[in-house]
């Protein structure tokens, strides 16, 4: 073929060429197509480790057995069911720094499941229910209700 | 040897010669499944058991470092009501992060729907449905959401530009903008917890079992056994994208 023919094709090559360099320099060596295909499996395959690295915040469930021992009367409670984190946490640096664990006793939280809707309401329905407004408002459940028993009052 | 039984005869030895050995292989289904034990998450949840409480809510604020103010939120409860005159009306104030305290219903627009109006009501907790055909994976441009081995859709926010197509994508409306890290953010499954051994944080917090989350891979996980036996239901099932949040008691007015 002619001069002229090829020298724009070298062009085109040597463009080829370089960017394929900058994407082999540039592109972490563990991004490209992994299980999925091209259509869902075209990623960094170091970000799954990424994310399965993350600390975790809650603790698991049956780790605060480990320390404190659940009474009788606790597992016999309505209330048992409820994860410990839910009131007292999240629990993640608590072994080690007990202060930081945050306790919640506000209305509010017990308002979540204890605000009567005066329709059925699917799982609300089984769960005792007040008018929040009617009910001693703007009171703290806790000075009346044990929430660990709270079938039991509380003592003053 | 005349031309015609040389020809027959390459072509005989080439086809063999291509033929891999593993071709050839007898495989016995438990035998593969044992060597690979594969997971693939999926995730159940129980609309009648849902009280609307929100813990679930809260608790995925929490683990997953998502702003408590800001009005995203990875998992989110949705209230539908129905009105004396038979009107389908649905809500969910800040994704149900604090419950739902009051039985009146606030629309957009400023009308209020009161306790008196409404007959009958009912929750139904949503989360990213980490489909196996992710239409959000497929419109991403740069490769920076994806499905792994394990069925879970993820986010690499380095890798992330913030184009918002995804989130255009998902017909869930399970993604949005994180407001602190500047880049799209969904669920994981807490996929930092299931590698732990950990249940998801909203499964731990939920305290009626009205989500669970297991591995469809394993026939004896509760969650399988469920998707296998009960009648359960998915959402928006027409977009194709074969969702793997399986609900039992999905009422057909929840879209």
């Amino acid at each position: 073929m002619k001069e002229y023919v090829w020298r724009p094709m070298y062009v085109v090559v040597l463009i080829a060429a370089l960017s394929l360099a900058v994407r082999f320099f540039l592109l972490p060596h563990d991004f490209g197509v992994h299980e999925g295909g091209y259509k869902y499996g075209y990623y960094r395959l170091g970000n799954i480790a990424e994310w399965e690295s993350r600390p975790a915040l809650f603790r698991s469930a049956d780790d605060c057995g480990d320390c404190h021992r659940q009474s009788e009367s606790l597992s016999a409670s309505p209330h048992a069911f409820i994860s410990c984190q839910n009131c007292h946490g999240p629990a993640a640096g608590h072994p080690e720094d007990p202060p930081t664990l945050a306790i919640d006793t506000g209305r509010d939280l017990c308002l979540r499941c204890h605000a009567d809707l005066s329709y059925p309401a699917g799982g609300r329905d089984a769960v005792p229910g007040i008018d929040p407004l009617g009910h001693h408002p703007f009171r703290s459940c806790v000075g009346c209700h044990d929430p660990h028993h709270p079938r039991q009052e509380v003592q003053p | 040897m005349n031309r015609r039984t040389f020809l027959k005869d390459a072509i005989v030895v080439i086809t063999g010669a291509a033929l891999p050995a593993a071709a050839l292989e007898w495989l016995d289904p438990r035998q593969v499944l044992a060597e690979n034990p594969q997971i693939r998450w999926a995730f159940l949840v129980d609309t009648h058991k849902c009280a609307g409480c929100g813990f679930c809510v809260k608790a995925c604020k929490a683990e997953n470092d998502i702003p408590y103010e800001a009005s995203v939120t990875r998992t989110w409860i949705e209230r539908y009501v129905v009105t004396q005159s038979g009107e389908l009306l649905a809500d969910s104030p800040q994704g149900g992060r604090d419950g739902f305290t009051s039985g009146s219903i606030d629309l957009p627009g400023g009308t209020r729907v009161s306790e008196e109006e409404i007959i009958r009501g009912f929750f139904v907790p949503k989360l990213c449905n980490h489909c196996a055909s992710p239409p959000c994976v497929q419109v991403c441009p740069v490769g920076a959401t994806y499905a792994t081995p394990q069925g879970v859709v993820l986010v690499d926010r380095q890798w992330c530009i913030g184009c918002g197509y995804c989130i255009m994508g998902c017909p869930y409306g399970a993604r949005f903008f994180h407001p602190v890290h500047k880049s799209v953010d969904k669920c994981t499954l807490c996929t930092h917890r299931l590698t732990r051994g950990d249940a998801s944080a909203c499964v731990e917090a939920c305290p009626f079992g009205a989500r669970q989350v297991g591995n469809l891979h394993d026939p004896n996980d509760p969650v399988t056994r469920a998707v296998v036996s009960e009648r359960i239901g998915v959402l928006r099932d027409s977009y194709g994208s074969r969702p793997r949040v399986y609900y039992l008691g999905l009422s057909k007015e929840v879209h």
